[in-house]
């Protein structure tokens, strides 16, 4: 019997030991099983039902009619994508190339603010932007006309790019950290000036920080429905707005909700590919 | 070698702002077409005096001049001079092509010219037909290839190279040591080397610039810094040395391991003692009963080419090179022609 159970552990096809051999994944299968597969299978399940579970394509179709809404999202959310890119790249090229100390303790101060609640911090906007909030009120004290902020998409993007802000520094930061400061040094002795490092040199290697950071701030950005809810007002509804309603809302249809979900989806995945399919470009294929 | 100075470096001062002084005065002139090695232990500044001249750090104090031109200040991308960094710096980004035409690229030159010149240099260093791999397709002494290539491209007045075959195996760096020498030798370019590898710096050098502590202990010839080591340390530092404490009766003769030496060296104080320096490969095994010094036999390592032989007398380990084995526990007897006797003064205790 001993013998049987040791050549059966030495017999790499055997069922034991293949068993043996996949235990440590099992935790993550599960989880990915309950918490991924089963949520998605059931979404695609309530988009494709109606009330009483026959199948119908309507709550599809009745998503068509929130296009408007969907492209605002997309709209407002691609704005604040490209605001935080255009701040975020500086900034996190210039922490990299500090050393020690000083650089940990910038990227800290740019990841502080992620440390205080989501709706704390969209509030305190809020009171900022006020029709006679702080910004209105300095301005009525120095005798001009106040101005109507919130309420209005600047708002919302505004919201947008100061929450996802630290989710486009951090991939950035990680992708520039890991340039040498030697690759850099090269490209200055082979005649570079500072534009052409960072055009030539800096900007291809960090490409896959970027896209990544897009991903991060673009993704949470078109589905959100806090930021537009606070500092929107009912004029500029977002997707995550119109599925919030379909929820918790007075016209309540979770059929719909999902279906809109399940659209929202597939047009983000279609917006990563496009812009993955051009880091694979500009990387020469490399990434692959 | 030509006689006009191509690089100057005047009273050279590094300092760290934490105060700490990297170079200490550095004076050095560089001829036009040398192939110069800056040899040290690491931490001895031959890597910063490198980075100074490629722009790359800025002296504290003290001047520095390319062809008669002070440099103070101007940024590498305007120096006619080109490096090959230590671990090659390629960009990860850019096939063997783009990395060697980089910088004529930034030159905005006509592609047809690129194309040609990338030819011919991947032509010099071996590596025709690699234009579009990758870099990380490529092995260690391919890469180095490739850096190489890419420096020489801009036709440099100057190649900096700063521990260049560092990373590579025996046989390879041989090779490539070879391969450097005919390349600095065929374009006529000058060369500043920079090395921990005495073995390196004697075989390619036209002249060597010993370094320790920030501070030049001597320049010369291969031939002059193996020959006449001014002290100890260069001594210990090119080659193995055995090193034994002495005193100089007068001109001529020196008393070390309880004997009296005719040497060749003058000008000591009356009984000042000295360093006496004697390379492994001078010592004179005989007979231990008429031989000045005899010992014992403490372990026998066959190296190839020689033995070495580890003798105790005197109470110092004595280093030997022979050709012939000597059995272990054996007295033998030890001797040094006075030619091969290397007088030199204590060195200040830092």
């Amino acid at each position: 019997m001993k013998e049987r159970i040791r050549n059966s552990l030495n017999d790499k096809n055997s069922l034991f030991s293949k068993i043996v051999s996949t235990t440590p994944a099992f935790p993550y299968m599960a989880w990915a099983i309950v918490f991924i597969a089963v949520p998605l299978g059931l979404i695609v399940y309530f988009a494709l039902t109606d009330t009483a579970g026959n199948f119908t394509i309507a709550n599809i179709a009745a998503a068509g009619e929130h296009m408007s809404v969907l492209f605002r999202s997309i709209k407002l959310a691609a704005i604040a994508t490209v605001l935080c890119v255009l701040i975020a790249y500086p900034m996190a090229y210039i922490i990299s190339r500090k050393k020690g100390v000083t650089g940990s303790t910038l990227l800290m101060l740019c990841m502080l603010p992620m440390w205080m609640n989501f709706l704390l911090r969209t509030y305190a906007w809020m009171t900022i932007l006020e029709n006679n909030g702080l910004i209105n009120r300095l301005i009525m004290l120095l005798g001009f006309e106040p101005i109507r902020m919130i309420n209005t998409q600047g708002a919302v993007i505004l919201g947008m790019v100061y929450n996802y802000l630290p989710f486009m520094i951090l991939p950035l930061y990680t992708t520039m950290s890991k340039i040498g400061n030697d690759v850099i040094e090269a490209a200055q002795d082979l005649g570079a000036n500072s534009i052409k490092v960072i055009t030539k040199v800096v900007l291809p290697l960090s490409l896959p920080g970027v896209s990544s950071g897009v991903t991060m701030v673009f993704v949470p950005a078109v589905s959100t429905f806090i930021i537009s809810k606070m500092l929107g007002g009912g004029t500029n509804q977002l997707i995550g707005d119109i599925i919030d309603l379909q929820f918790l809302g007075n016209t309540y249809n979770p059929n719909l909700g999902s279906a809109i979900s399940l659209v929202l989806m597939v047009i983000v995945l279609l917006c990563m590919s496009i812009v993955g399919d051009t880091e694979d470009e500009t990387m020469g294929g490399r990434i692959k | 070698m030509k006689e006009n100075i191509l690089i100057s470096l005047k009273n050279v001062i590094v300092e760290f702002e934490d105060g700490h002084r990297v170079l200490k005065g550095i004076d050095l002139d560089i001829h036009d077409e040398e192939f110069v090695t800056f040899l040290g232990p690491s931490g001895c500044g031959k890597t910063t005096t490198l980075r100074i001249i490629g722009g790359f750090a800025e002296p504290t104090e003290g001047d520095i001049f390319f062809d008669g031109v002070k440099i103070n200040g101007v940024p590498p991308y305007k120096r006619n001079i080109n490096t090959v960094f230590q671990r090659y710096a390629l960009f990860p980004h850019l096939n063997v092509f783009d990395n060697v035409a980089f910088g004529l690229n930034v030159k905005k030159m006509d592609k047809k010219i690129i194309a040609r010149k990338v030819k011919e240099m991947l032509a010099l260093v071996n590596l025709s037909g690699f234009e579009n791999r990758n870099i990380n397709q490529l092995s260690g002494g391919q890469q180095q290839r490739v850096a190489i290539a890419r420096a020489l491209i801009n036709e440099p007045k100057v190649l900096l190279l700063d521990e260049p075959l560092g990373a590579l195996d025996l046989k390879l760096r041989k090779d490539m040591q070879t391969e450097l020498m005919r390349i600095q030798k065929s374009l006529k370019i000058t060369f500043i080397y920079v090395t921990h590898d005495q073995e390196e710096a004697l075989t390619m050098s036209d002249r060597v610039v010993v370094m320790r502590d920030g501070q030049i202990l001597q320049i010369g010839t291969p031939q002059d810094i193996y020959n006449e080591p001014v002290n100890a340390f260069v001594a210990d530092f090119i080659g193995e040395s055995n090193i034994i404490d002495g005193v100089m009766y007068e001109d001529y003769e020196v008393e070390f391991a309880g004997q009296a030496f005719k040497c060749v060296d003058k000008g000591f104080a009356l009984n000042e003692r000295v360093d006496v320096v004697i390379r492994p490969e001078d010592i004179i095994v005989g007979d231990y009963e008429t031989s000045p010094i005899s010992g014992v036999v403490e372990s026998v390592v066959f190296k190839g080419v020689h033995y070495e032989i580890t003798v105790d007398a005197h109470g110092y380990k004595w280093l030997i090179h022979s050709t012939q084995s000597q059995e272990v526990g054996a007295l033998i007897g030890m001797n040094v022609k006075p030619s091969d006797i290397h007088i030199m003064k204590k060195m200040e205790v830092r």
